[in-house]
């Protein structure tokens, strides 16, 4: 189906970095995503926050730059940044023309390498991160789905990369010295391009930036199990806002994509089960979603509706109603649909080389390898309604954390979301 | 390259491409039909309408609409601002066809009664919604309060009030009155055959001049605010842990010379990643947000100012940002920060034209609005044809008028200075 077949170069370099490159000639950009295993695991649980600081102050200035001149030179090249946490990993990307990719290489690597961390800047870099902090807590939906994974993936894996009010006020220089000489360093890191570029060139521009790096180990994922809870955050808002979540598997399980195309026919598109039955057809809400979320080794499903308080009973119990009885009446029709998304978007997706670079790191990151765009077309379209049935049936949604938020807690217990008269 | 191409129907619909071999196709029908063209009965009403086009016509069901959309793949919504309603669809070419048959059908809707009143509902909670999130109707009342509550001032989602007391006849009245092939663009980027489209939609849209007219409603009676409409300067917002201030003045036009300037000049005192504001308020912990841009209307433009921080901090914030601003109206912008701009600017067209489902918007809104194309690469060389002169001019003009100024949050009111 595609016209040009994917190309995809790997590289692992003597220290544990990993280039990956794809060529996309026929765009004008290049992109990059690099990722360095020191996210959020990676802090004592007595200094949360301290990732994401991490991530500020290195980019505080780096090398021969200072922090306005790393900005300066970042602006001129056309670069269209990002940077942050998650759990597991510390990531760095960025979109430009493609002729800036080179200066851009050697840029990042300054920042990883020989950031001056300055320590006349440790306040201001904690006031942002207050900032944001109070930032969120203004965001219901935000502060619903947070809690929610602190629930479904336990203290550690679950904890907001934006930490805690305490955790950043402790934080001193000593713990951003440490943080850094840590946890910043090339093994386990992936680097990861996509755009028009030549990958050998491109992989002997990092291995010369990166590739006399020190190496290092980096803390393995602490997954805990969790059971069936609920809690509700007592709040004058104008909606309630519902999150709820249930185990699944991880992106590299085999049966992954039978799991994802059931969770694609609930929630993707204006055809699929929760927007049909939920929204459209009795009008419960504005907002109502599920969608898959992966680490290595654990994984969830998780779920959002908003609705005035009024309603939100009967919403939480359609919502639920609709994922236990998905496979009830699934039709073959609902996985086609769900097949051409897929592929159009993977289609699409030549056409952008930041959605590309991004792809390539997070398959590499979850799998330990690469996939081509074919490789993916190929497992999407080998499915079978049967299968996505039987997956469902053998691997039911249950044990289900639910977060709610608004002027009244709702009832919630398996017998209530299976009541059929509520639907 | 890609190249351009359009036509005007015999019943005035008008159609304008940018074609190109990329791996998709991009279409929309844009419609002059936003919150500005409502009256105080009417105030919601375009964009409750949208959300009816998806429910459903004298082929196809609400269920067989949402269906076929996605059983074409891709992307595909719809939107309405104070100026004009778009429904989109970007899919892979092979789909062309059969996604300008369903957009077209969708835009002669059967606004079915059962499904008006479901539909209510929905658009009721999505008021809700956005009561619940930052910054709390801030910018609805700033644009209230500047342009006045009716006209560019009335707000897109309507009130509580105005949606509880809609009628589906008024709805049918108002559809006969702005969705008049002559008030239409269909616009369309990306891999296509152009000719095979002016076909198909000539076709499909001929009937369409051979709607019944509506009259225009009555006046709305200026002594009077509209339902729910409050002009007061602060909102009062239950448990907000910040305070927002928006501000509004003057700024350029869809059609000012001075608009790529005034956007330089954005960037240079406002952009989120490295200016003036973000150095002295942003890396420095004081605020959570400090940034200007301009917004372009068909003939009216504003200049926001937007800062979000604790709310003890407002007053001194408020005094640092109002200092940045007037020493770049006094003294103008310096030559680096200039070129730093320009460059941040031009790399961010290049990237954001590589989607079709991007360059649509512009595309079809320039259009619609000044029956005008602009390249790609013309847009390039209006960005590095700017110099250092017309960027302070325009701060002289946009950042040294007075405007009006809102707060959300949940102390008490704040003192003017």
């Amino acid at each position: 189906m595609l016209t040009n077949a994917t190309n995809i170069q790997t590289q692992t370099l003597p220290n544990g970095l990993t280039v990956l490159v794809q060529a996309m000639p026929w765009l004008r950009t290049a992109a990059f995503s690099f990722s360095l295993p020191g996210g959020v695991r990676c802090e004592s649980m007595d200094r949360g926050g301290l990732s994401g600081l991490v991530c500020e102050m290195v980019q505080r200035g780096a090398g021969p730059h200072s922090s306005r001149d790393l900005v300066a030179v970042q602006d001129n090249l056309g670069l269209d940044r990002n940077s942050g946490v998650t759990a597991a990993m510390v990531s760095f990307g960025a979109a430009m023309p493609a002729e800036s990719l080179h200066q851009a290489i050697e840029l990042y690597a300054e920042i990883v390498r020989r950031p001056h961390l300055p320590q006349d800047q440790l306040d201001e870099a904690r006031m942002m991160s207050l900032q944001e902090l109070r930032a969120i807590q203004d965001e219901p939906t935000h502060r619903v789905m947070q809690r929610l994974r602190e629930l479904h993936y336990g203290d550690r894996l679950g904890r907001s990369p934006y930490g805690t009010e305490a955790g950043i006020g402790e934080i001193t220089q000593e713990d951003v010295r440490h943080f850094y000489t840590d946890n910043y360093h090339a093994g386990g890191g992936i680097f990861a391009v996509a755009g028009n570029v030549d990958p050998g060139q491109v992989i002997d521009w990092v291995a010369a930036a990166l590739g006399d790096w020190k190496t290092g180990e980096s803390r393995p994922l602490e997954p805990r199990e969790s059971g069936e809870c609920y809690e509700h955050i007592e709040s004058p808002s104008s909606q309630t806002h519902i999150g709820f979540a249930f185990d699944s598997i991880p992106y590299g399980d085999a049966d992954y994509f039978k799991m994802r195309a059931a969770v694609g026919i609930l929630s993707d598109g204006m055809s699929s089960r929760l927007f049909d039955r939920v929204r459209e057809k009795r009008g419960l809400c504005y907002t109502v979603a599920a969608s898959c979320h992966s680490f290595k080794q654990a994984a969830g499903v998780f779920g959002y509706a908003g609705t005035t308080p009024e309603r939100a009973q009967e919403t939480l119990d359609v919502t639920l109603h609709e994922i236990e009885h998905f496979a009830d009446d699934l039709e073959a029709s609902e996985l086609e649909r769900w097949q051409v998304r897929i592929q159009s978007g993977l289609i699409m997706e030549q056409e952008s080389s930041a959605s590309r670079a991004s792809s390539l790191a997070s398959d590499f990151y979850q799998l330990g390898r690469t996939m081509t765009t074919e490789e993916l077309e190929a497992i999407i379209e080998g499915l079978t309604v049967q299968q996505v049935r039987d997956h469902w049936v053998a691997r039911p949604a249950n044990q289900y954390r639910l977060v709610t938020l608004g002027p009244e807690p709702l009832d919630f217990s398996p017998t209530a979301a299976d009541t059929p008269n509520r639907c | 390259m890609p190249e351009f191409r359009e036509t005007t129907l015999p019943s005035g619909l008008r159609i304008a491409a940018e074609i190109d071999a990329g791996y998709s196709a991009a279409m929309g029908y844009f419609v002059r039909a936003g919150s500005r063209d409502e009256v105080d009965s009417e105030s919601g009403l375009s964009h409750f309408l949208e959300h009816m086009m998806f429910k459903g016509t004298d082929r196809r069901s609400a269920a067989d609409v949402n269906r076929e959309l996605d059983e074409l793949g891709g992307q595909s919504n719809a939107y309405t601002s104070e100026e004009q309603t778009v429904f989109y669809a970007t899919v892979l070419p092979k789909f062309q066809d059969r996604i300008i048959d369903l957009l077209t059908d969708m835009l002669g809707p059967k606004l079915d009664p059962e499904e008006f009143q479901t539909e209510r509902q929905v658009i009721l909670e999505e008021i809700a919604k956005y009561e619940d999130q930052p910054p709390f109707g801030a910018f609805e009342r700033a644009m209230e309060v500047y342009f006045g509550p009716r006209g560019l001032g009335r707000r897109v989602l309507g009130t509580a009030e105005s949606i509880e007391a809609m009628t589906a006849d008024a709805m049918q009245n108002y559809f006969r009155r702005r969705y008049r092939p002559e008030n239409i663009v269909l616009a369309a980027a990306g891999n296509l055959d152009f000719d095979g489209l002016v076909e198909q939609v000539e076709k499909r849209t001929a009937h369409w001049c051979d709607r019944p007219q509506s009259p225009e409603p009555a006046a709305d009676d200026h002594q009077t605010l509209p339902a729910g409409i409050s002009l007061d300067r602060q909102l009062s917002i239950n448990d907000a842990n910040q305070a927002y201030l928006v501000r509004m003045g003057p700024g350029p036009t869809a059609t000012s010379d001075d608009r790529y300037a005034a956007r330089i000049l954005a960037s240079i005192v406002g952009d989120e990643g490295g200016s003036r504001l973000f150095w002295e308020l942003i890396d420095s912990g004081r605020a959570e947000v400090a940034t200007v841009w301009p917004h372009e209307f068909i003939d009216a433009g504003a200049w926001f100012s937007y800062l979000v921080c604790a709310p003890e901090d407002t007053d001194s914030n408020r005094r640092l940002m109002a200092g940045v601003v007037q020493q770049v109206a006094a003294d103008g912008v310096g030559a680096e920060e200039f070129q730093q701009a320009v460059n941040k600017a031009a790399a961010g067209c290049i990237m954001q034209s590589e989607r079709p489902g991007n360059r649509l918007f512009g595309l079809g809104s320039r259009w619609l609005t000044c029956n005008e194309y602009i390249s790609t690469d013309e847009t390039l060389q209006r960005l590095r044809a700017l110099d250092v002169d017309q960027v302070s001019q325009a701060a002289k003009r946009y950042l040294t008028q007075s405007g009006e100024e809102i707060v959300a949050a949940e102390f008490g009111p704040v003192n003017d200075e």
